[in-house]
């Protein structure tokens, strides 16, 4: 397969992994954050956890492969984005590593203290991660400050706080939004009872909330943000070099991809839209729909993200000409060719026993199922 | 490129690093022998087996949590602190992670989910087979990552282009059936089994101390017995030493695990003990039994093992001509090269890495002196006598381990396990042993290696993130707090439930609470 053929593919496929893992880890992220505004009781909150029990380890492996594969078909964007971003990276992974111990060691003891303790850990370990994530797009969205010298070693220049900008703090709550919002409705389709009940009202909500603030955010790249765009010829058979392409500041960049290819704006209007069609379908309890028109409305978020920075990957704000693109940060084309057959061969195939888990599991989660399982097989 | 934050890099990594090999290698074992146990469950019928499999199987989880909370910070660290490193190996290196993911990850971890908890949702045999995913899931893992690992030992089947600044996979076969990494993969599994062996080895002997679970723990500790002799012999057999032939730091690994100072007259004598002395490059007090070094390391008696002196000498001709690449390279990037030097940068470009490790070393590329050379020559091979030590103290744990196996075994065919109580104690109380032996052997692989990242192809001065040192003390406080706490709970719950034993784990025990006993009278008459 010819080198810009593989290029996009892989834009794709790492956009497929990003929104399968918003989709599936995100559910239990949300769920995590969700733990003790929805779940007021212990018993209540090991239903919560029980739902994600069987689950949570295989979704957060999305996030795992992500990165694997960041590395694998973007190398200078897993080089230049992990190590600029270290502090809040290594603030997310101390999130995660709180959640497969909290899941399993949390009711493995009675004490209340105990439990209440984990309860707060899994709490951060589902809104810390998805707070990050949002901020990390929402600093991509405009650029960060990092420089390559001729041998293409990266420096950073910005810092932490520098990422806590406006805009990137409200990107990061449109993801702290849609992904409560998703953990929501996942609880309403596995439980009943009150966990079910305030589901459906935090659903309700945070659908119409994160509509409003996607709307907004979509708003202020509208109105305020400048995008970039390359200036000289692209060659997408080119050797992954950055340094050769010469970058411009372009103001209202971000919306010029809509304006050439209209049908982009399908993503958008999903994000928005299946977020409201998710408040509505909570109130009429038709839970299986809810969860498939907040997973929509996470796919169009993402992909409109995407979209909107389509060909950038990571614009450069000190050094334009640095700015990674998905013609040259990639890997050399054997290698993407190599990745991309197996992953042809081996996503079907997670996806299918991915299957099969969700429907071996499949059914709502009872009170009673808790409190009859004293010994702990369960969570 | 600040030394105090590569030095604390390095040390984060290797204290991350070999934190998480704390877990992996009992995930490893345990997931086979709980798989084991399931599948004498599923073909006899005794529920004593499945109250097994349960109760291991608890104990599993505790471990496979930290486990996998570790994990996260292995596979996003490389991006972290070595980003250059991410970024000059990255099209070789980072496809068998991401396969490892694809793979080896999701399969693991979705079926780990279903093993816990799709006990009542699924036939016996379909939960078999869960388990048995679950162990194949974790065995995968190691095969991509050992890979990766054996790439970065004996970097096989890639190439540096200078267009991208980096290495490129040449090929893809090479990269996965290098040598290295194959021998490494076995003898890392099966370092798991003895694991996963002694961890049961030892709790089943704790309980027929106590008198307590004894059906449980008999037929505990013979699983382990057969499992963990079989493993303990394969890690011995296939040992690594097979894999030190290939790869010229592969080749300093193992003169400097012997402190093999000069190159011998073929076969070489193997040095069993001794005190390897860097300043008079000597090995004080050394026993040595002669011939053995030549025939394991060589499998010959007329190649030679090449000495520590020699290989230091080796290493200064390589800097030299990795100095001459190194200035074409900046040359190139400068104002171009012509096609001669274009020709020439092509066929030296292999030692451009040694050209990276003058670097630090040299005022002036074009002139370094004898001075500079010497030191960075000094600089190419790690420190013996630390090398020296943690290979001894890995051989020493695996034949003691092998001894107690082999007697637990003995103890298990005729039937007396519970007999001698000195021997319960041994069992128990080398329950440690395997762990010792996993650490020392990564430290022998990866000690070994300094100062490259990437062998002969990239230093690990060169190979770290240009971080802030307030960034790496940032993110070595919350590591050491929040690993030592996550330490110290784990720990406490395995106790916890390790001395609670089985009675007390499933309902199966409450519900039929006769079975387990009728299955003891029903062998016990049979014996």
């Amino acid at each position: 397969m010819d080198y810009e053929t593989l290029r996009l593919i892989w834009w794709v496929l790492v956009g497929v992994l990003l929104i399968g893992f918003a989709v599936t880890d995100g559910f239990d992220l949300g769920v995590g954050a969700l733990l003790t505004l929805v779940g007021r009781t212990d018993n209540e909150r090991r239903v919560m956890i029980n739902t994600i029990g069987p689950h949570w380890d295989g979704n957060q492996v999305w996030f795992i492969t992500a990165g694997g594969a960041i590395f694998a078909a973007w190398p200078l964007i897993y080089a230049t984005a992990f190590s600029g971003f270290y502090l809040a990276l290594m603030l997310t992974l101390a999130a995660l590593w709180m959640r497969p111990l909290g899941f399993d060691f949390r009711s493995k003891i009675e004490d209340p203290r105990w439990r209440s303790g984990w309860d707060w850990a899994l709490f951060a370990g589902g809104l810390v991660p998805a707070l990050i994530f949002g901020v990390a797009f929402g600093n991509l969205l405009q650029g960060v400050p990092f420089e390559f010298d001729a041998y293409l070693k990266a420096t950073y220049t910005g810092s932490f706080f520098g990422l806590l900008n406006p805009f990137a703090i409200l990107a990061g709550l449109v993801s702290v939004s849609m992904l409560l919002m998703h953990g929501a409705v996942w609880l309403q389709l596995k439980t009943t009872d009150m966990v079910y009940q305030r589901s459906v009202q935090v659903a309700t909500i945070l659908g119409v909330v994160t509509a409003a603030l996607f709307g907004l955010a979509g708003l202020w790249v509208h109105v305020g943000l400048d995008g970039y765009i390359i200036t000289s010829a692209i060659d997408p058979s080119a050797p992954s070099n950055p340094l050769l392409k010469t970058v411009e500041v372009a103001p209202n960049g971000l919306m010029t991809n809509y304006s050439i290819y209209p049908w982009m704006m399908i993503a958008p209007v999903l994000g928005i839209g299946a977020a409201l069609a998710t408040a509505l379908l909570s109130l009429r309890n038709a839970s299986g729909w809810a969860f498939l028109t907040s997973s929509l409305s996470i796919a169009g978020i993402i992909l409109t993200a995407g979209f909107s920075m389509f060909p950038f990957l990571m614009p450069s704000t000190t050094q334009l000409n640095a700015s990674l693109t998905i013609w040259d940060a990639t890997s050399s084309q054997l290698t993407l060719n190599v990745m991309f057959w197996v992953a042809m061969v081996f996503v079907p195939i997670i996806l299918a026993y991915t299957s099969w888990s969700f429907y071996v599991m499949r059914g709502r989660l009872k009170a009673a199922d808790i409190e009859s399982n004293s010994s702990h097989a369960l969570y | 490129m600040n030394e105090t934050v590569v030095e604390l890099s390095r040390f984060q990594f290797a204290f991350t690093a070999m934190y998480h090999f704390i877990f992996v290698p009992l995930t490893l074992g345990l997931t086979f022998m709980l798989a084991i146990m399931e599948s004498v469950y599923v073909m006899t019928g005794k529920t004593i087996y499945k109250e097994m499999t349960k109760f291991w199987g608890k104990l599993f989880g505790i471990n496979f949590a930290i486990g996998v909370a570790t994990g996260i910070t292995m596979e996003f660290q490389f991006g972290m602190n070595w980003s250059y490193y991410s970024h000059y190996v990255g099209d070789v290196f980072g496809a068998p992670l991401a396969i490892e993911g694809l793979m080896a990850f999701f399969l693991e971890s979705t079926f780990v989910g279903l093993f816990f908890f799709g006990w009542d949702r699924m036939s016996k045999v379909k939960h078999l087979m869960v388990t048995w995913l679950v162990a194949f899931g974790s065995n995968f893992s190691a095969l991509w990552i050992l890979i990766a690992n054996g790439w970065m030992q004996n970097p096989l089947g890639a190439e540096f282009n200078p267009d991208t600044m980096r290495m490129e996979m040449a090929s893809f076969a090479e990269l996965i059936f290098n040598p290295v990494a194959q021998v490494k993969f076995v003898h890392t599994v099966s370092a798991g089994y003895v694991t996963g062996a002694m961890f049961v080895l030892a709790i089943s002997s704790y309980y027929l101390l106590k008198n307590k679970n004894v059906a449980f723990a008999r037929r505990s500790f013979a699983i382990a017995a057969c499992f963990g002799l079989a493993s303990s012999l394969s890690v011995i057999v296939l040992g690594d030493e097979s894999g030190y032939e290939m790869g010229d730091v592969q080749q300093v690994k193992l003169a400097a695990v012997e402190a093999e100072w000069e190159t011998h007259e073929p076969p070489a004598a193997f040095t069993i003990i001794g005190f390897p002395n860097e300043e008079t490059q000597t090995t004080d007090f050394a026993l040595k039994i002669p011939y053995l070094m030549g025939i394991i390391a060589t499998r010959s008696f007329d190649e030679p093992v090449t000495g520590l002196k020699d290989l230091k000498a080796q290493n200064r001709d390589k800097i030299i001509r990795g100095a001459e690449a190194y200035l074409l390279l900046k040359k190139r990037q400068d104002v171009g090269l012509n096609e001669q030097e274009s020709l020439l940068f092509d066929q030296i470009k292999g030692s451009l890495g040694y050209g990276l490790l003058l670097e630090p070393f040299a005022q002036n590329m074009a002139a370094p002196t004898e001075a500079e050379l010497d030191a960075a020559a000094d600089y190419s091979l790690p420190n013996i006598a630390p090398m020296f030590w943690s290979f001894r103290i890995m051989v020493a744990s695996g034949f003691l381990m092998l001894i107690i196996f082999a007697y637990a075994f003995l103890l298990s065919t005729r039937h007396q396990i519970d007999k001698p109580k000195w021997f319960l104690k041994v069992a128990l109380y080398s329950l440690p042993l395997p762990w010792i032996a996993c650490e020392a052997g990564w430290f022998v692989a990866e000690y070994g290696r300094q100062p490259w990242a990437i062998a002969e192809v990239l230093p690990i001065h060169t190979a770290a993130s240009n971080l802030a040192v307030s960034d790496l003390v940032i993110s070595l406080v919350a590591v050491g707090v929040f690993y030592t706490v996550m330490f110290i709970i784990a720990f406490g719950l395995m106790v916890k439930f390790a001395k609670k034993g089985p009675q007390h784990s499933g309902d199966t025990s409450r519900e039929r609470p006769t079975v387990a006993d009728t299955s003891v009278t029903t062998e016990g008459a049979k014996a």
